[in-house]
């Protein structure tokens, strides 16, 4: 007997389980997808990282080979005589000397990692590095020789034998292609003997690289500190495989934003799904109610409905998960492993799934829905039977929310994170302060509600007037409607802001920092391109140029763990270089006996702490040379550091008399083209050189900015839909729910049309709300952005610079979607036979 | 002499009349030519010794240092151009061990890491060293699996091989090198094998020997001789082989007690294989025991063991064998030295 009970009861129980998920196929439709959107997009910036990761650990592992500690400094390289003191030190088995370049390939974009070693002391270290075989053992000496990587040779459709043409200075210099290195990873590098190498690139002298092989049993800390206290300034002694650990650092802020991105998409989704099971509960009230009466648990119903969201999840993260992989193998194939932020260039890796990302990721997916459901299945645990069984009991569900102390906490704790600083080089604090402020203002939202609509006069037509009353008396039915206005409409706008605020700050930096009319630079695409002084007298000389300044580049190795900061040297032909430069700040005049000026950019301040009026020192040439901060500007270009210092200063402290790039003034009459040709014409080579004038380079500048943004742009769109659908949606199940109100309405004798002004005025007076305090939330996590998150992660500041029009646009667009939305739902409602909908009531 | 070319490759640089030639009338020089001849092709300086630890146990070394000139990157002002190569091998026979223990260095001269000085003896690639001392020259060597600290005292005047120190190598004059020995040197010092020093002396031959000569097509390896003689003469030999193992040319010399000279001709020198070794590491064969025959002396050349294979693809690009032997006759022990057998694994080019 008892048995033959429990079957029907337990087929009640699936059939009350699974019928809603049945019914609602296009909310839960919507509820996976945005789940697995973000766990795809998550897993996705996770793949693709990994795998540039670990390409990018196999070069440097190839390229130290067993080195124990690593000699490196400034990108110019050092005095090789270094390398005699070095390897005599009775610690040290073997030292292998590396100078290293980015070689310019002529008609290519991409440079060539060019090493040249002593194959007699590489084979000791990074045996990788010496040509495989060569069918002449001297090519390993030969001046002409070079070995590629096969990664090099496939790219470049070399094989040995074939010439491979390398810009130095303007000149193309011939290398014979003498075979392949044993390096198997895909790094594209090319190695010759570092005689030739120096010969090659002008650069007798200097080496870039010192690698060590200690002695068994060598204390290497020991060693270490031995050998930096011995150094010269602006040299680094460290442990091998460090520079791995750098340029993992160096795309973090970067891929920390992307990931921030696909929480936010995943947080939608949560919302989505919590929004979702909100509506569900309400509208299923009666069904549990009755499952509860049937002898089912609260913990049994709680359980119940979590296994719906967990189910959700679990759809939407498999989704996600294969969706991730292909998004991944899709940008892999199309741009390379660097994302766009440029710092894994040259990498074409493959993708393998990581078992242990995915079960992350999936995870990920479940836990979100699950927070999604929780409230929702507590919620109508908590329910008496009773109670429920009755209609018109919706109300309820959402009297949870109204307590206003959390939101009001949970905004003054996102105030204080603002004031937090990065934390290992990550804006952390300012991601969580916009999570809590968001988080606080959501939490409000019924209470901010509650107190709006209640001051509000009621106006006199009779749809809006019955809205109105409709908000003031339940106002609790609007909040989740309300809640995806403002969290969808407030990250647009805080988007909205920063992005255009970077544009403009952009734009207007670049009109200061480009005054010239006419720009010539070999910098691009490598680093062995230059002007020798001979190219820049006769490049000042030209009839059509009034003036020439010149710069020239040179990186800076100041601290072990950060990334190497560029030292411009620049002439400014005679002007003031604080009126120049796009300073921020006050200027400071160095005295009489100061040391001589540099101008740092914002970078400099966060990284390295330097203020305006301090001393502070650089090592060129292997001296400290001491310097006063004449002003902080602002650099887009670099966000690792760079400071300028006048070119005279830097050739009579370095000797150095290239330049990179020059600046062209024009003479009266002359155009751009025309000195563009009289150069070409008279400097050998000069063809091989990137010209542009300012609104080219501008231009090009903008196009870059865009499509680095091109993905925010695009995962931050996705984002809003997300939103904007869950909004439509939950407008559309509030409608549904009041069907027996609209039958009640239409029973007292208002028309159809009167019903659907009421919804339209609903949609608007709902949606005005949200759009207002969205765009003040919008507002402040603009700055936010801006102030933390931008600030900490790249090092530079920007204006603020609304765009207005754009907002103003959107806002229009969002009310009329919610009141477009709000009137399609109560159409559909509005069909209902009304004695059917009345009846329903009883 | 002889001794090892360095491989192909390193041979192969510059053209020949850029390279000093070995000329008939010049004679040797003391320290001068003791020292580097930077102008020339190749050039070596050979260590090579019977000596006792306190135990009365045989140990046989060898300590070599090879100089080349590649003649690429000559005009290149890189102070690491590499305008002279140096190479070093070393090696410790131990009948205890069974085998040789052995190993090798390679540098580009330059930066004082790795030098060959002009004007006397003076050779090393970091911490491996051979020097000229005012008794005679001090080896430092630090190998992997073992290390030499010996010197060698001079007990008789240099001998110059061939006609007053210029070596035919074959019936063209330009297949000649300088070449002069040091017999009878006193060896003294410290050899340490696998953490335990032991305190050694014995005697030791020194070979210096340089050239730009190519060896003749014809050839395809040699097998040299040097011996001291118990009686405190010196004997030199060798041949120069050809692909089907015949000799293709022939040379030696015997100073007896007395400090008399004899200049052996080539068909006065005659190798003859007695036993042969096959390498379980290479399986290249070599006739570890030979009789030799040199003027009027018949002598039977017996390894101290067998496995004396060098294998020194990493620095000179080849396999050849190098070991400590005694000399008999008649059952009599008229001496010991060493015996080198090149070409056996593949033609040696030079």
């Amino acid at each position: 007997m008892r048995a033959t009970m429990r079957a029907p009861l337990a087929l009640s129980r699936a059939a009350l389980f699974l019928a809603p998920l049945a019914q609602h196929k296009g909310r839960l439709a919507v509820s996976v997808l945005a789940i697995a959107l973000g766990v795809a997009l998550g897993y996705a910036v996770q793949l693709i990282n990994a795998v540039a990761l670990n390409e990018f650990s196999q070069a440097v592992r190839s390229l130290a080979g067993e080195a124990d500690l690593e000699i490196r400094g400034p990108r110019a390289g050092f005095d090789e005589m270094l390398y005699a003191r070095v390897a005599r030190m009775a610690q040290v088995a073997v030292a292998s000397p590396v100078l290293e370049a980015e070689a310019k390939l002529p008609g290519r974009k991409e440079p060539l990692h060019l090493l040249g070693v002593d194959a007699f002391r590489a084979a000791q270290v990074q045996p990788a590095l010496i040509g495989s075989a060569p069918a002449d053992l001297l090519d390993l000496l030969r001046p002409d020789a070079i070995f590629l990587s096969p990664a090099a040779a496939d790219s470049l459709s070399l094989k040995p034998g074939d010439r491979l043409a390398v810009q130095v200075g303007l000149t193309q210099q011939s290398l014979r292609v003498a075979g392949l290195l044993r390096a198997s990873g895909r790094e594209r590098l090319g190695v010759m003997d570092i005689a030739a190498a120096q010969l090659l690139l002008g650069r007798s002298g200097s080496i870039s690289r010192l690698d060590l092989r200690l002695r068994p049993g060598a204390d290497m800390d020991a060693v270490q500190a031995d050998l930096q206290a011995q150094l010269p300034p602006g040299l680094i002694v460290e442990r091998s495989h460090r520079d791995l650990q750098r340029n993992a650092n160096l795309s973090r802020a970067y891929r920390v934003n992307l990931n921030v991105l696909a929480l936010v998409a995943l947080f939608t989704g949560g919302f989505l799904v919590f929004s979702a099971q909100a509506l569900s509960v309400v509208r299923r009230r009666a069904q549990l109610a009755l499952l509860r009466v049937f002898g089912v648990t609260r913990g049994g119903i709680a359980r119940m409905l979590l296994a719906e969201g967990a189910l959700i999840g679990a759809a939407g993260a498999v989704l996600g998960l294969v969706a991730g992989y292909l998004m991944a193998a899709a940008v892999l194939a199309r741009f390379g492993a660097d994302l766009g932020a440029g710092e894994f260039r040259g990498l074409h890796p493959d993708l393998h799934a990581d078992p242990w990302a995915s079960a992350l990721f999936f995870a990920l997916g479940v836990a979100v829905a699950l927070a999604g459901s929780l409230s929702a299945a507590l919620e109508a645990a908590r329910a008496a039977p009773a109670q429920a069984l009755k209609a018109g009991d919706e109300q309820t569900a959402f009297a949870r929310l109204r307590p206003a102390w959390p939101g009001v906490a949970l905004l003054l704790a996102g105030a204080l994170c603002t004031a937090a600083g990065p934390v290992g080089g990550i804006p952390l604090f300012g991601y969580i302060a916009i999570a809590l402020m968001l988080l606080g203002t959501l939490a409000l939202m019924p209470r901010l509600a509650t107190t709006v609509f209640a001051v509000l006069p009621l106006p006199r037509a009779a749809g809006a007037r019955l809205a109105l009353a409709q908000l003031q008396g339940a106002p609790g039915q609007a909040a989740v409607s309300l809640a995806a206005i403002v969290a969808s409409f407030s990250l647009m706008v805080a988007m909205g802001i920063m992005v255009a605020s970077f544009r403009v700050s952009l734009s207007q930096w670049l009109d200061q920092v480009l005054p010239a009319e006419l720009y010539m630079r070999t910098g691009m695409g490598g680093d062995t391109g230059f002007l020798s002084p001979e190219d820049q007298e006769r490049i000042a000389a030209l009839p059509g140029v009034r003036r020439a300044e010149f710069l020239r580049i040179e990186q800076l190795l100041l601290a072990p763990d950060k990334p190497r900061v560029a030292l411009l040297a620049r002439s400014f032909g005679g002007d003031d270089p604080g009126q120049r430069l796009p300073l921020v700040g006050a200027a400071f005049a160095p005295r009489a006996g100061d040391p001589p000026p540099l101008w740092a950019s914002e970078a400099m301040v966060d990284l390295y702490g330097y203020r305006v009026g301090q001393v502070v020192q650089l090592p060129l040439a292997g001296q400290l040379r001491r310097f006063t901060v004449a002003g902080i500007w602002r650099d887009y270009a670099r966000q690792h550091g760079s400071v300028i210092i006048a070119r005279e200063l830097y050739m009579a402290y370095t000797g150095d008399r290239k330049a990179n790039d020059v600046a062209l003034y024009l003479a009266p009459g002359a155009s751009p083209a025309s000195v563009m040709r009289a150069i070409r014409a008279s400097i050998p080579g000069a063809a091989n050189v990137e010209y542009g004038a300012p609104a080219e380079i501008r231009a090009r500048s903008l196009k870059v900015f865009d499509r680095t943004f091109a993905v925010t742009y695009a995962l931050e769109a996705v984002a809003v839909i997300i939103g904007l659908f869950g909004l439509s949606s939950n407008f559309g199940a509030l409608v549904l729910a009041r069907s027996r109100e609209f039958g009640m309405l239409r029973h007292v004798g208002m028309t159809r049309r009167q019903i659907g002004a009421m919804l339209a005025a609903e949609g608007a007076l709902v949606s005005a709300l949200g759009l207002a305090l969205g765009l003040a939330l919008g507002w402040v996590i603009s700055l936010v952005l801006i102030r933390v998150v931008n600030r900490q992660s790249f090092h530079w500041s920007m204006e603020l610079h609304p765009p207005w029009a754009l907002l103003a646009l959107l806002a229009a667009a969002l009310l009329l979607l919610a009141m477009f939305t709000a009137l399609a739902s109560g159409r559909r409602a509005l069909g209902v036979d009304v004695v059917r909908a009345v009846r329903e009531d009883w | 002499m002889m001794l090892l070319a360095l491989c192909a490759c390193l041979c192969a640089g510059a053209r020949a009349q850029d390279y000093a030639q070995v000329k008939p009338g010049v004679a040797l020089q003391f320290p001068r030519d003791a020292g580097s001849h930077a102008q020339f092709r190749t050039e070596w300086w050979y260590l090579t010794g019977w000596v006792k630890d306190a135990r009365g146990r045989d140990l046989g070394i060898q300590i070599t240092f090879f100089r080349n000139r590649p003649g690429v990157a000559e005009s290149n002002p890189s102070k690491f151009a590499p305008r002279q190569l140096l190479f070093a091998h070393a090696a410790l026979a131990d009948p205890g061990k069974g085998k040789l223990l052995h190993d090798q260095r390679a540098a580009r001269a330059g930066f004082g890491l790795a030098e060959a000085q002009e004007g006397r003896t003076g050779v090393w690639i970091d911490d491996w060293s051979l020097r000229q001392t005012d008794a005679g020259y001090s080896a430092r060597i630090a190998a992997h699996d073992f290390s030499y600290a010996l010197d060698f005292k001079t007990t008789q005047p240099p001998l110059a091989q061939g006609e007053g120190g210029l070596s035919r190598k074959g019936p063209r004059p330009a297949q000649a090198s300088y070449y002069y020995s040091e017999p009878q040197l006193k060896v003294s010092g410290t050899i340490t094998v696998a953490g335990e020093r032991r305190e050694v002396s014995g005697t030791a031959w020194l070979d210096h020997e340089w050239s730009s000569a190519y060896l003749a097509e014809e050839a395809v390896g040699w097998d040299w001789v040097g011996l001291n003689l118990a009686d405190g003469g010196a004997l030199m030999a060798f041949r120069i082989r050809d692909k089907d193992g015949r000799s293709y040319w022939a040379g030696g010399s015997l100073r007896g007690a007395d400090g008399r000279v004899r200049v052996l001709k080539p068909e006065e020198v005659g190798f003859e294989p007695a036993r042969r070794w096959r390498s379980p590491r290479t399986g290249v064969e070599y006739p570890v025991a030979m009789r030799l025959r040199a003027g009027e002396l018949n002598l039977e050349l017996e390894p101290l063991l067998d496995d004396q294979e060098l294998d020194a693809r990493a620095s000179t690009g080849t396999i050849y064998w190098e070991g400590a032997v005694r000399a008999r006759a008649g059952g009599k022990m008229l001496g010991q030295g060493y015996l080198e057998l090149t070409g056996y694994w593949k033609r040696l080019k030079m």
